[in-house]
C-alpha cells in the first residue's frame, strides 16, 4: 500500500525544529507512572509483557519438568517449600492445578494481549495512521495500570488458600463452574477471578481507545481502505474485545456472586446450570483466541510486504478476511463444548460453522505467500520469523479443522492433541508474530539495532525447540493422554520425555539468545536510522526518526491520493 | 485520471468481494442445511441433556424375556474373575504415532475418517504451504530476483483459493455430519442402561436394569496394578463391566463438579455434569479391557480417576451381575446367594482415595 508520505512530513526534524530538544519529556516518575504518551505506554506494556512472559514461561518449565517422567517427582517438594509445611499428596496435586491455571491466565491475559495489543498496538497504530497520540491518553494510562493491578491480583491468589488442600487457584484458565464455585472454597479463586475483572476492564477501555483513535484520528487522505493492515487488524481486534469482554465480565461476576452471595446461576441445586457458564465463557473465549492472533496477522502482513518490496497481495481481501474471521469467530463458540451434551443439530451446526473459518484464514495464508511471490525478498530476521509463523500457523490451523469435526472431537477433546493445536496457533502463531514484530520494530522503538545474527539464531533454536515440545503432543493426544494431569501411565513416557527434556531445553536456550540480543542492542547496538529496512518499508512510522520524537506529527502528514494498491 | 481509475478499481474489487461473500454465505447456508437433511431420518437426538433437580435413577426398561434367558440364569452361578488385559489393546502404547485401535463400529468409522480423509488432507495442505515457502526462498531471494514485481491482484487466483477450500470443506463435512448423525442414533428401547457418575475422585457405575446395584471404582496403586498385570495409573479396583456386541445406553452425570467419561479405544467421551444426565450409546465389538481417564479438570486428583470398561459376552456378563450384591437378571431374583466377588479387595494406599473399597449396594 502506498501510505508513504514525502520526507517533508518528518514532523520533528531535529535541526529544523524550533524547540531544540523536541521532547518536553516529563521527569521520571511523571513520565513512567503517570504516562499519557502512547509510545511510553506501549513500552511499559512491552516490558510488562516480557516480565509476565518470563513468569509464565518459568511455570511451563516446572510443568514440563514434572511431566518428563511418569510419577510425581517434584510437586511434593515444591508444595512443601511453597506452603512452608510438609505437603500431603493432595496439596502437591493441587499445586499442579495452580500451575496450569497460572500458566494459561498469565500467557493469555498478561503476556500475549498486553504485548500485541497494548505494546505494538499503542506504539504503532498512532504512528501508522499519522496521529500524534491515542484519542484518550489518560484512559490509555489507566488501561495499562489496571492490567498491572490484575496481574498483581493473580499473583496474590497464589499466596492465599485455594481450597482445603493448598494455596492458589486450581480452577484452570477456563474457571469452569462448579469447580470454580463450591469446588474451590478459598479466597484464591476470588483473587484469580478479580484479576480477570481488572484485565477485562483494561481491555475494554483499550478497545474503546483504539476504535476512537482509528476512526477519528487518521491523517488527511488516509481512508479506511488505505490503512495499513496492522491498523485494520487492531481495529477488528478492538471490536472483538468490545463485544466479547463484557460477556466474560458478566460470567465471572456471576461466579463471584455464586461463590460469595448465595446466587445459583451455575448451581444445579438452585436451578442454575454449570453448562451455562461454559456457553458464556466460550462466547468470550473463542473471539479471545482471535483477539490474540489477529494483530499478529497484521504484523505479518506488514513484514511480508516490507521484505518482499511489494505491496500486500489482495489488500482488500486481506482486510475483509480479518473482518470475516472476527464475525464468524462469534458464532462458533460451542466447538469448545462438543462433549458437554449438545444436541445433534447444535453439534452439526457448530461443526459446519467452525470449518467455514478455514476459508478466510486460507485467504490470508495464500495472500502472504502471493505477496512474496515475484518479490525481491531479503530474508532479514523479521521475515524469517514471519515465514515460521506462516508455516506453523498452517499446521495449527489444519489440526483445528480436524478438531472442528464434532464426531472426531469425541476422542480428541481435552487431550494433548488440543494442547498441541492451540500451542501451534498461539505459542507458535501469536508468539512468532510477536517476535517478528519485535525484531521488525525494536530498533524503531529503541533507536538501537539488534544483532541480525542473534535474531536468526534465536529463530532457529526457538523454532526447533517449540516443534519438539509440541509436535509429539499430537501423538500423546491421539493415544488418549488427557490434558491437565501431572502424572500418567508409563505408556505416555516416550513422547513426554522428548517434549520436556529435548524440546523445552532447546526452547529455553532460544529465549536466552533473545535476552542476550536485547542486552547486545542496548550495550553495543548501532544507532538505528529512520528507515533501516529500506525501500520496502513504506508505512508512516518509517518517515520518522528512530526512536520517533516524543511528540510526532504535530503537522499532520497528508496521504497522497496517487498511490493505490 | 489516476485517482479515477483507482476508484473504479476499488469499486471493482468491492463488487468482487461482495459477490464472493454472497457466494460464500450461500454456500455456508447450504452447508448448514445439509446436516438438517442428514439428520432428518434420525429420531430425536439421544444426548439431549435432561435437566434434573437431583440425580434420579433412570427408569429401568422392561426387557422382553428372550430364549436365552434360561441359559443366562443357569450360568449365573459361574462366578467372575477379572479379565486380564491384552497388552496394547484398549490402552495406549508407548511411542506410538496414532490413535488407539478401535473396538466399536463408530470408532472404526471415525478412525477411518481421520486416517483416510483428514490426516492425508492436512498433511498435503501443510506440505503444500511449506513447499510454496521453500520455493519463495529458492526463487525469489534478492540475489535471484533483484527487481520485485508490482503485482498485487489476480482475481482468478483469489477465486481459486477461496473456491477450492470451500469445496474441500464441503467434502469433509459429508462424512463428518454422517458420523455425527450415527453417533446420536439412540439405543433401542430395550437396550441395557448403565449409569456412570463422576465423583471427586472416583467413578461409580449403577446398573438399574440389573437390580440397581452400584460399583465404586477407584484407581489401583501402581504396585497393585503391576501385580495384576494391568497398566499403572489406568487400572481400577472394580470395573465397569458391560456386555459385548450390543448397544448400551450409558448415562453420565456428575455428583460434585464436572468430570468427563472417556474411553479412547471406544471413541467415547461425554461430560459428567452435575444436574444433567448425558446419554451416549456404547457398543463394544469384542471382549476385552478398555482403559480411559477422567477428561475434565475436577480438582486435585483429576489425574487419578481412571475408567476401566470390561466387555464380556452376555453369559459372562450375567454371571458377573449375579456376583454383585443385589444383582438380578431381567428382574428375576437371584437363584442362590453368590460367592463374594472373586477380586481380592486391594489394599489402598495413596494416591487412590480411601473412599469405599467394596461395591456398595444402593437398592
Amino acid at each position: 500500500m502506498a501510505t508513504t508520505a514525502p520526507a517533508t512530513f518528518q514532523a520533528h526534524d531535529d535541526a529544523a525544529h524550533a524547540h531544540g530538544d523536541h521532547d518536553h519529556k516529563p521527569a521520571f516518575f511523571a513520565r513512567w507512572f503517570m504516562s499519557t504518551n502512547h509510545k511510553d505506554i506501549g513500552t511499559l506494556y512491552l516490558i510488562f509483557a516480557i516480565c509476565a512472559g518470563i513468569i509464565g514461561g518459568a511455570v511451563s518449565g516446572l510443568m514440563r519438568a514434572e511431566l518428563a517422567e511418569p510419577g510425581i517427582q517434584y510437586l511434593t517438594a515444591w508444595a512443601t517449600w511453597f506452603d512452608g509445611k510438609p505437603a500431603e499428596m493432595n496439596t502437591a496435586l493441587h499445586l499442579w492445578n495452580v500451575l496450569i491455571t497460572a500458566h494459561g491466565l498469565i500467557m493469555v491475559f498478561f503476556m500475549v494481549m498486553p504485548a500485541i495489543i497494548g505494546g505494538f498496538g499503542n506504539w504503532f497504530v498512532p504512528l501508522m495512521i499519522g496521529a500524534p497520540d491515542m484519542a484518550f491518553p489518560r484512559m490509555n494510562n489507566i488501561s495499562f495500570w489496571l492490567t498491572v493491578a490484575g496481574f498483581c491480583s493473580l499473583m496474590l491468589s497464589a499466596f492465599v488458600p485455594g481450597d482445603a488442600t493448598g494455596l492458589g487457584a486450581g480452577i484452570g484458565w477456563t474457571a469452569y463452574a462448579p469447580l470454580s464455585t463450591y469446588g474451590s472454597q478459598g479466597p484464591a479463586t476470588d483473587f484469580a477471578i478479580f484479576s480477570l475483572h481488572l484485565a477485562g476492564a483494561a481491555s475494554i477501555m483499550g478497545a474503546i481507545n483504539f476504535i476512537t483513535t482509528i476512526f477519528n484520528m487518521r491523517a488527511p487522505g488516509m481512508t479506511l481502505h488505505k490503512m495499513p493492515l496492522f491498523v485494520w487488524s487492531v481495529l477488528v481486534t478492538a471490536f472483538l474485545l468490545l463485544l466479547a469482554m463484557p460477556v466474560l465480565a458478566a460470567a465471572i461476576t456471576m461466579l463471584i456472586t455464586d461463590r460469595n452471595f448465595g446466587t445459583t446461576f451455575f448451581d444445579q441445586a438452585g436451578g442454575g446450570d454449570p453448562v451455562l457458564y461454559q456457553h458464556l465463557f466460550w462466547f468470550f473465549g473463542h473471539p479471545e483466541v482471535y483477539i490474540m492472533i489477529l494483530p499478529g496477522f497484521g504484523i505479518i502482513s506488514q513484514i511480508v510486504s516490507t521484505f518482499s518490496k511489494k505491496p500486500v497481495f489482495g489488500y482488500l481481501g486481506m482486510a475483509y478476511a480479518m473482518v470475516a474471521i472476527g464475525v464468524v469467530g462469534f458464532i462458533v463458540w460451542a466447538h469448545h463444548m462438543y462433549t458437554t451434551g449438545l444436541s445433534v443439530n447444535t453439534k452439526m451446526y457448530f461443526t459446519a460453522a467452525t470449518m467455514v473459518i478455514a476459508v478466510p484464514t486460507g485467504i490470508k495464508i495464500f495472500s502472504w505467500i502471493a505477496t512474496m511471490w515475484g518479490g525481491s525478498v531479503s530474508f532479514k530476521s523479521p521475515l524469517v520469523w514471519a515465514m515460521g509463523f506462516i508455516f506453523l500457523f498452517t499446521v495449527g490451523g489444519v489440526t483445528g479443522v480436524v478438531l472442528a469435526n464434532g464426531g472426531i472431537d469425541d476422542n480428541l477433546h481435552d487431550t494433548y492433541y488440543v494442547v498441541a493445536h492451540f500451542h501451534y496457533v498461539l505459542s507458535m502463531g501469536a508468539v512468532f508474530s510477536l517476535f517478528a514484530g519485535f525484531y521488525y520494530w525494536f530498533p524503531k522503538m529503541s533507536g538501537k539495532m539488534h544483532s541480525e545474527f542473534l535474531a536468526h539464531l534465536h529463530f532457529w533454536v526457538f523454532f526447533i525447540g517449540v516443534n519438539i515440545i509440541f509436535f509429539p503432543q499430537h501423538f500423546l493426544g491421539m493415544e488418549g493422554m488427557p490434558r491437565r494431569i501431572p502424572d500418567y501411565t508409563p505408556a505416555f513416557s516416550y513422547w513426554n520425555k522428548i517434549s520436556s527434556e529435548i524440546g523445552y531445553t532447546t526452547m529455553a536456550v532460544g529465549m536466552l539468545i533473545f535476552f542476550v540480543n536485547i542486552a547486545y542492542a542496548f550495550l553495543a547496538g548501532k544507532k538505528a536510522e529512520g528507515n533501516y529496512w529500506g525501500e520496502g518499508a513504506t508505512t508512516l512510522e518509517w518517515t520518522l526518526s528512530s526512536p520517533p520524537p516524543y511528540h510526532q506529527f504535530e503537522t499532520l502528514p497528508v496521504i497522497d491520493d496517487k498511490g493505490h494498491h | 485520471m489516476e485517482s479515477e481509475s483507482a476508484k473504479k478499481m476499488k469499486f471493482g474489487q468491492l463488487a468482487r468481494i461482495t459477490g464472493l461473500s454472497i457466494k460464500t454465505f450461500c454456500f455456508s447456508l447450504a452447508l448448514l442445511a445439509a446436516p438438517q437433511l442428514a439428520a432428518a431420518p434420525a429420531p430425536t437426538p439421544a444426548a439431549t441433556p435432561v435437566a434434573v433437580t437431583a440425580a434420579p435413577a433412570p427408569v429401568a426398561v422392561a426387557v422382553v424375556p428372550t430364549a436365552a434367558e434360561t441359559a443366562r440364569t443357569a450360568v449365573a452361578q459361574g462366578g467372575y474373575i477379572p479379565m486380564k488385559p491384552t497388552p496394547g489393546k484398549g490402552m495406549p502404547v508407548d511411542g506410538r504415532y496414532g490413535f488407539q485401535d478401535q473396538y466399536s463400529p463408530l470408532g472404526e468409522y471415525a478412525l477411518w475418517m481421520h486416517q483416510a480423509i483428514l490426516l492425508p488432507l492436512i498433511t498435503v495442505i501443510s506440505l503444500f504451504v511449506l513447499g510454496l515457502l521453500l520455493w519463495v526462498v529458492a526463487r525469489y531471494r534478492k540475489s535471484k530476483n533483484p527487481v520485485a514485481s508490482k503485482t498485487s491482484h489476480n482475481t482468478l487466483i483469489e477465486i481459486i483459493w477461496i473456491g477450492i477450500p470451500i469445496l474441500i470443506l464441503a467434502g469433509v463435512s459429508i462424512p463428518s455430519i454422517d458420523l455425527l448423525a450415527k453417533q446420536y442414533k439412540p439405543a433401542p428401547a430395550k437396550a441395557l442402561t448403565i449409569k456412570a457418575t463422576g465423583n471427586q475422585w472416583f467413578w461409580s457405575y449403577t446398573y438399574p436394569d440389573n437390580g440397581g446395584f452400584e460399583v465404586i471404582s477407584n484407581m489401583l496403586p501402581d504396585a497393585e496394578a503391576a501385580k495384576r498385570g494391568e497398566p499403572g495409573h489406568l487400572a481400577a479396583d472394580f470395573r465397569m463391566v458391560v456386555p459385548v456386541g450390543e448397544e448400551i445406553r450409558v448415562q453420565v452425570t456428575g455428583a460434585d463438579v464436572i468430570h468427563s467419561f472417556a474411553v479412547p479405544s471406544l471413541w467415547f467421551k461425554i461430560d459428567a455434569v452435575p444436574g444433567r444426565i448425558n446419554e451416549k450409546v456404547m457398543f463394544v465389538k469384542e471382549p476385552g479391557v478398555y482403559y480411559g481417564q477422567c477428561s475434565e479438570l475436577c480438582g486435585a486428583r483429576h489425574g487419578y480417576m481412571p475408567i476401566v470398561v470390561e466387555a464380556l459376552p452376555r453369559d459372562k456378563y450375567n454371571a458377573w451381575v449375579m456376583t454383585q450384591s443385589g444383582g438380578t437378571i431381567d428382574g428375576m431374583p437371584k437363584p442362590v446367594e453368590p460367592a463374594p466377588a472373586a477380586a481380592p479387595a486391594p489394599t489402598l494406599v495413596a494416591p487412590a482415595p480411601a473412599a469405599t473399597t467394596a461395591p456398595a449396594p444402593t437398592v
